[in-house]
């Protein structure tokens, strides 16, 4: 079959055969691109990349470009079209991430499967319930407006026995819809949105079921590792593969910059790229995770300007006090549970890609680019996946599975090792951020100079009222970033960018409270005029029992709020901090988080749960060592990812907020972990850790300074 | 060496013409196709291999397949023979102990491995035999939750 997404609409009735379809268009958003690193899109229908089916089964299919990570959205997104379509959840498959069978999408990530994808989901729900709606009213001699339509059967409401089922309607028939404007349910008819129904992925993992790209099993497949660089920037000198060669079973692919060794069993490659000897010659030598701070502010470009208002000038002038504070954060690496993985098979001029991405549309055009081969005849398929967190934008492993594949003329798997995950992983970059503030002698903040170097701009504009202001940024996570400014590649790590915006403030915020001799919340809601914070901060005290004090009050409490795409959240947290070892356990962690419309609550909470839980690695642990273009991390045997030892207790507290449309959930309460925890071990015993992850190390030398 | 080893597999006989130094992980997934044994870390650091081998939680990416010559090897393949949940699969699934899954197959073995031996464990017992185990969605509290709860489904003795 032929990808839909690249015939014309004739074409795509014709081979998806009858029932009623109603397409429509998800936008994207423009922010969220690098224009650079997408492909430019031909040959796809331009007024549809979604779409919906109602087959003569009755079964309904959704077919959308987004991923199942494990956030949920197969669940979500099902729930809000059956929402608006009247039908039971079980009759609806989602059937995501496969690149003939969806129309394009640019990937999964930045929160916006909800956010952008839903909208439309329930609007296309609406829609073809309409439409059968007024069929039924033909069919059945009654007027629309008496018809009820619940559960795929469309009925009477005065005569129930008059009655006819969403299946038989469609029976027989082609009929496209474009989305109109047809009204969607108000809430109070809610009877799946607002729901925690099962996910609809709980019984393919329980069970072993699931598979994943590495899981594909392909009559014929050959298993490849590839030599890697003991370093970035490290040049092959020389590769002596003739044990390799010599060996049963070993075929060995030298293919300009790729080298591989194939075998029918991934542990028999694995023997055979032992057996490789090579000599790279080393970069020179340049930096590490120590010195890379001064670094990245030596080759930064120049600063743009995010935001400024008033005048810093007069703000410096009525300040009474000025506290000036660098903060730091380290390399962070993804580190899902599954590595990259592909398999790659091309069959008759076609070449099939089942892989672990976030990106199955630009992978589709970068494996045709790297292969040579017409978009058309490329096809990915990324059903479930082990984890993404913003790691799996990228996929190196599936255009060498590809490239290998037509080498040897047999379906290639690539499995990337720990290390190789590590390696190519593209880091959370380090960054330093800047931040010179002052105290009017009332105690309020009289200025705010904001400067973020390597992480990028994003939410860093500041959301008190500060008359004068300026926040400034250079580079980031997005690109803009001189050659040379990264020893490797860095990329979106969840929530990018944020993650350090939020703890850069939201400790400064903490040092001027304590400056000023006031509670931190008290100090914070005193110049917020923002209501959706204020909600949000007012719902986690209160579910806290936030007792009010001035910092360092030997509690171990803390409280740090922000935004993202949308979403407010404010978190509290209590730390039991060992001054003489400097080791933090979290006790508690209380996050509240309005997020507009909560489609499925359970699995909102899921998203909090794990935003709380992986934060605390980087927060407290989590960073990765180099020297010299060299990733010295290679399993997690050094780089520590968080335990179940590590798991404070968990609240989370949604924000009844269902009118304002749904925002991001799975990103928004990690970007409080770092700050949150600093004003917490602040609070415990008056020692301000100013660099991210707060090792007991770091903690033990910030009391020391005092 | 290349020889015949035999073991039982999920309750079957199984008989296999194999290097004995290979580790038991790559011969499940790729000689025997039973995929739901994960590949994490391959250096026994991660859990998501984790199968059952005479009844104790064992890491088959680093187990020569000549240790399980002669013993009983359950994967997550033969929980559900029957096609009816283990109380710890049921557990999971009602708990949504998961997010991405990746490192579910390891996590139920494990404590099936946890719950023959101490069938009513308090939660410290199960945070530290858990401990080794990751999951990088943050699905612990829930995955701690299930475990208690199937503890307690299975009435104190593990099927």
């Amino acid at each position: 079959m032929r990808p839909p997404s690249e015939l014309s609409r004739r074409d795509f009735f014709a081979l998806t055969g009858s029932g009623l379809f109603v397409l429509f268009r998800v936008e994207p958003l423009q922010a969220f691109q690098e224009p650079a690193k997408l492909p430019t899109w031909q040959g796809a229908p331009s007024d549809f990349n979604a779409y919906l089916r109602i087959g003569e089964d009755g079964r309904v299919t959704a077919m959308a470009g987004k991923v199942e990570l494990g956030q949920g959205v197969m669940t979500s997104l099902a729930q809000m079209l059956a929402e608006e379509l009247g039908v039971a959840l079980d009759s609806v498959d989602m059937l995501l991430g496969d690149t003939d069978l969806c129309p394009w999408d640019m990937g999964t990530f930045g929160s916006l499967s909800t956010r952008t994808l839903g909208p439309v989901m329930r609007a296309a729900g609406a829609e073809a319930r309409a439409v059968l709606v007024q069929m039924a009213a033909e069919r059945l001699q009654v007027p629309a407006e008496r018809l009820q339509a619940n559960d795929g059967v469309v009925s009477d409401s005065s005569a129930p026995r008059k009655r006819v089922s969403y299946a038989e309607l469609v029976r027989g028939k082609r009929i496209e819809r474009h989305l109109e404007k047809t009204p969607l349910k108000p809430v109070a008819a809610f009877r799946l949105i607002g729901q925690s129904p099962h996910r609809k992925d709980a019984l393919d993992k329980v069970t072993g079921k699931a598979k994943y790209a590495g899981d594909m099993s392909i009559p014929g497949t050959l298993h490849a590792r590839i030599l890697r660089p003991p370093a970035h920037g490290a040049t092959l000198k020389e590769a002596d593969t003739s044990a390799a060669e010599k060996t049963a079973g070993v075929r060995v692919v030298k293919d300009g910059d790729l080298i591989a060794v194939l075998h029918e069993r991934p542990d028999g490659a694995e023997r055979a790229l032992g057996l490789i000897q090579a000599r790279f010659e080393r970069p020179q030598p340049s930096f590490d995770d120590k010195t890379v701070f001064d670094h990245l502010l030596k080759t930064a470009r120049a600063y743009q300007v995010v935001h400024s208002s008033g005048s810093l000038e007069e703000g410096e002038k009525l300040a009474a006090s000025v506290l000036d504070l660098t903060y730091l954060n380290s390399y962070v690496a993804h580190a899902p549970m599954e590595t990259h993985a592909a398999v790659a098979r091309i069959e008759g001029g076609k070449v099939t890609v089942w892989a672990s991405t976030q990106t199955p549309f630009p992978l589709k055009q970068q494996v045709a680019q790297a292969l040579g081969m017409a978009p058309e005849n490329v096809r990915v398929i990324a059903r479930y996946i082990g984890g993404g967190f913003g790691g799996k934008s990228a996929s190196r492993q599936a255009i060498e599975a590809a490239r290998l594949a037509k080498i040897v003329g047999r379906p290639v798997q690539v499995v990337m090792s720990r290390a190789e995950e590590f390696f190519y992983d593209a880091f959370r970059p380090a960054a330093v951020v800047k931040i010179r503030s002052g105290l009017t002698a009332a105690g309020q903040i009289a200025f705010w100079d904001y400067r973020v170097c390597g992480a990028g701009e994003r939410e860093s504009r500041q959301f008190y009222d500060v008359a004068h202001q300026r926040t400034v940024s250079s580079g980031g996570w997005m690109g803009g970033n001189p050659p040379g400014m990264h020893p490797f590649a860095v990329g979106p790590w969840r929530a990018p960018s944020v993650n350090t915006n939020t703890f850069a403030r939201e400790s400064q915020i903490d040092m001027l409270a304590a400056r000023a001799g006031r509670d931190p919340l008290e100090f914070r809601l005193s110049q917020l005029s923002d209501t959706r914070m204020r909600r949000a901060l007012e719902a986690v005290a209160k579910q806290f029992g936030w007792r009010a004090g001035r910092a360092p009050s030997g509690r171990g409490v803390g409280v740090a709020c922000g935004t993202y795409s949308g979403t407010y959240v404010a978190t509290m947290a209590e730390v039991a901090a060992d001054k003489s070892s400097g080791h933090v356990q979290v006790k508690r962690v209380v996050s509240a988080q309005d997020q507009g419309l909560i489609v499925n609550p359970d699995g909102s909470r899921q998203q909090v749960e794990g935003c709380i839980t992986m934060g605390l690695g980087y927060a407290l642990g989590e960073e990765v060592r180099f020297k010299d273009g060299e990733v010295l991390d290679r399993n997690f045997d050094t780089y520590q990812i968080p335990r179940f030892s590590w798991l404070p207790k968990i609240e989370t507290v949604p924000i009844e907020n269902q009118e304002s449309p749904p925002s991001s959930g799975g990103e928004p309460a990690i970007i409080t972990m770092g700050a949150v925890l600093a004003n917490a071990i602040y609070d415990a015993f008056g020692a301000r850790v100013l660099q991210l992850p707060m090792t007991p190390a770091r903690v033990l030398e910030a009391l020391a300074k005092g | 060496m290349q020889r015949a080893i035999s073991f039982t597999l999920n309750g079957k006989p199984a008989r296999l013409n194999v290097d004995d130094e290979r580790m038991l992980l790559w011969v499940l997934r790729y000689d025997l196709g039973l995929t739901g044994t994960k590949f994490g870390c391959g250096a026994a650091l991660c859990g998501a291999c984790t199968v059952i081998v005479d009844n104790r939680a064992v890491r088959s990416c680093s187990t020569p397949i000549k240790d399980v010559a002669g013993k009983r090897v359950l994967t997550i393949e033969g929980l559900a023979p029957a096609g009816r949940l283990h109380p710890i699969q049921a557990a999971f699934a009602k708990h949504h102990a998961f997010q991405c899954g990746y490192c579910t197959p390891g996590m139920i073995l494990n404590a099936y491995a946890l719950l023959l031996k101490t069938p009513r464990p308090a939660r410290a017992e199960i945070l530290r035999e858990m401990e080794d185990n990751l999951c990088r969605c943050g699905a612990h509290t829930r995955i701690l939750d299930a475990i208690e709860d199937a503890s307690t489904a299975m009435q104190g003795g593990a099927q």
